[in-house]
């Protein structure tokens, strides 16, 4: 059996992208001490939005402004939920990933009446074919922007230590004089937005389309590689990688000859039995950040 | 803004805090109804009063509230423990998985000894989808959200590749499984299309209510689930509990599954679930997390089922409108109980 090598160094780039705006988008809620659920959601609505409003603009980037705007508002709902009323985040979460997941549906149904799937105009490659570079810009944002800036917020900047007080010791930070919600509320935005665009990388980059199982738990992916990669920026993004390998192989696998006859739906759960396999190997009794699920109330 | 806690509490503010939430709801959702080219009243009559004005409207709500009483129950035995079971979902597909094969092997049996093994089947394969990360939490410290979440796209893959690979329906070509033998039907009550699942769903709901509230086993659960740590100290063994409050939880979505295939589908198709799973964590959040809860808003949520059903032929709204409320509900509901008890307070003031 031979493998294209290149191809699925290339795939795979491609397949971990959105999971690294996302689940980076994640890094920076749950740094704040916020678990945000709705991440599966919001995903969902990036793709969703990107897809709607590509057609309205024309233009895919276009797609991607309207889905970070989406993201934004699903973060301020979380923050409403979680920080100013300090509702159980498992709770909220489900929740906003139901409402937003019901919310996109009915607008599909009324925009589409269900059937007839449009396509627009896909984002182009840079280097168009070419092998492990050609990729679409959002791959080299997420890999050569976002990933290094968060890092480098996180471990270098007053708002990183801002961010990290507030999700470990709230009423230190509090004392401090950081405003534990305004600096929650931030990042519940700016995280939001981070896995909105990954879900609009689905849309409007890799297929083109909008279908009802786009997303596929890739939300629940990325809350298992933050807890993979320990809630730090580079082990995360390669958690997103061993994620895309298997994933990528198995879309390789799928059409090579010697695999004809194994099932292709068990070949598409093998990156998620991969992440959990990696969970059971690398995840056991990590550190949470000290506020995690716990809302702050002053004394 | 912050909040400040309210001192006295009158008896009624519970009930207000609920009607605050609904009309909330109603409130966020006229726009949408509106735009959808439907008169918002007139649709809340058919979500809420219409199914409920005829016998095969009663009928079909029992019908659409038997699955959610198994996932609520589910989920609120579960979270109880202080075990995040996320999972149901594929815990339920998983158990129709089990029920499925059983009446695919042994076709010919008769329904004394087909049903309660496809039940059996069926619970004992939810409680294995369920066992993984129970062993995982107890074993390497693993969050069981993340990995009951995870489980959910995985048990769906499952079941469509057993109905796009062995299980394909022989006669139709179609990704569903053959029909199963007459001895896999569950017997109808009444002549109606509620089957003998809703009273068995009911009688787990009574199991659940009186060991939760009336006995010994039903105090430690609750004290695992409350305070762990205290928990431990007076000599509970609370991992003890939580796994196994896990496992009847996955038996309980399992034997859900179970009761979809023989009461409703007489075969497995992979649109069997309609996100039963995770509308179970909506009813036991708004159950309170309490048995006979359970039981009151999974007869709400299948009220609205067959309401945003009936909407959408008559009104022309698409039926996710009634997804909509749901989850419009469960986050208006839990926020309501915050402020019920809290106020808010702009900054400064006092």
């Amino acid at each position: 059996m031979s493998i294209g090598w290149l191809a699925l160094v290339t795939a795979t780039l491609t397949v971990a992208t959105p999971l690294v705006l996302a689940a980076l988008g994640e890094v920076v809620t749950e740094k704040a001490g916020v678990l945000n659920l709705g991440i599966e959601g919001t995903m969902y609505a990036g793709a969703f939005v990107g897809f709607l409003a590509s057609g309205w603009t024309g233009s895919a980037w276009g797609g991607i402004g309207f889905a970070v705007v989406a993201g934004a508002a699903a973060g301020a709902l979380m923050g409403l939920l979680t920080v100013t009323l300090g509702v159980n985040q498992h709770v909220a979460g489900i929740g906003t990933t139901l409402l937003l997941v019901a919310a996109c549906d009915f607008t599909n149904r009324l925009r589409y009446a269900g059937g007839s799937l449009t396509q627009v105009d896909k984002l182009e490659r840079w280097f168009g074919a070419a092998p492990v570079v050609g990729q679409y810009a959002p791959t080299y944002v997420a890999f050569l922007l976002v990933a290094p800036a968060l890092w480098w917020l996180l471990r270098s900047t007053g708002a990183g230590l801002r961010l990290r007080a507030v999700g470990e010791n709230p009423e230190a930070a509090d004392v401090a004089g950081v405003s534990v919600a305004r600096t929650r509320y931030a990042a519940l935005v700016a995280g939001g937005a981070l896995m909105a665009v990954g879900g609009a990388f689905l849309t409007v980059a890799m297929l083109g389309t909008f279908t009802l199982d786009i997303v596929a738990g890739r939300g629940w992916v990325c809350i298992a590689l933050v807890i993979f990669g320990r809630w730090r920026v580079w082990p995360t993004v390669g958690g997103a990688l061993l994620f895309a390998v298997a994933d990528s192989l198995q879309l390789q696998l799928a059409i090579s000859p010697a695999f004809s006859s194994v099932p292709r739906e068990l070949l598409i759960a093998l990156p998620y039995l991969v992440v959990v396999g990696a969970l059971a190997v690398w995840g056991r009794r990590v550190r949470y950040p000290g506020a995690y699920l716990t809302p702050y109330r002053r004394a | 803004m912050r909040l400040v806690e309210r001192g006295r509490l009158p008896r009624w503010s519970g009930a207000l805090a609920v009607v605050a939430a609904v009309a909330v709801t109603a409130l966020l959702t006229a726009g949408p109804i509106r735009a959808a080219g439907a008169n918002p009243a007139a649709a809340y009559r058919r979500y809420l009063f219409t199914p409920l004005t005829s016998g095969t409207g009663v009928a079909e709500v029992l019908l659409a509230a038997t699955p959610l009483l198994f996932t609520g129950l589910a989920v609120a035995v579960a979270f109880r423990a202080g075990y995040y079971n996320i999972g149901a979902e594929g815990q339920l597909l998983a158990g129709t998985v089990g029920a499925a094969a059983v009446g695919i092997f042994l076709p010919d049996l008769p329904a004394l000894v087909a049903l309660p093994l496809a039940g059996l089947t069926g619970a004992a394969a939810g409680t294995l989808w369920a066992a993984v990360p129970a062993w995982l939490r107890v074993r390497g410290h693993i969050d069981e959200v993340v990995t009951t979440l995870l489980l959910n796209p995985v048990a769906l893959l499952g079941v469509q590749g057993l109905l796009n690979g062995p299980w394909r329906n022989p006669e139709t070509g179609f990704p569903e499984s053959a029909r199963l033998g007459p001895g896999y039907a569950i017997p109808a009550l009444l002549g109606s299309r509620v089957h003998w699942g809703l009273v068995l769903g009911l009688v787990a709901v009574v199991v659940v209510a009186v060991v939760g509230a009336r006995t010994p086993l039903g105090l430690r659960i609750a004290a695992a689930g409350h305070a762990p740590d205290a928990a431990r100290f007076s000599g509970i063994r609370v991992g003890r509990i939580q796994v196994g409050s896990a496992l009847v939880s996955g038996a309980l979505a399992g034997l859900g599954g179970a009761v979809q295939v023989t009461g409703v589908q007489h075969q497995l198709t992979a649109g069997i679930s309609h996100s039963y799973g995770y509308t179970g964590v909506v009813v036991a959040t708004l159950a309170g997390l309490s048995a006979l809860g359970v039981a009151a808003v999974g007869l709400l949520l299948g009220t609205l089922t067959v309401g945003a059903q009936n909407a959408a032929i008559v009104l022309h709204l698409p039926p996710q409108m009634g997804d909509i409320i749901t989850a419009l509900l469960l986050l208006t509901v839990v926020a309501a109980l915050v402020l019920r008890r809290y106020g808010l307070r702009i900054r400064g003031a006092t």
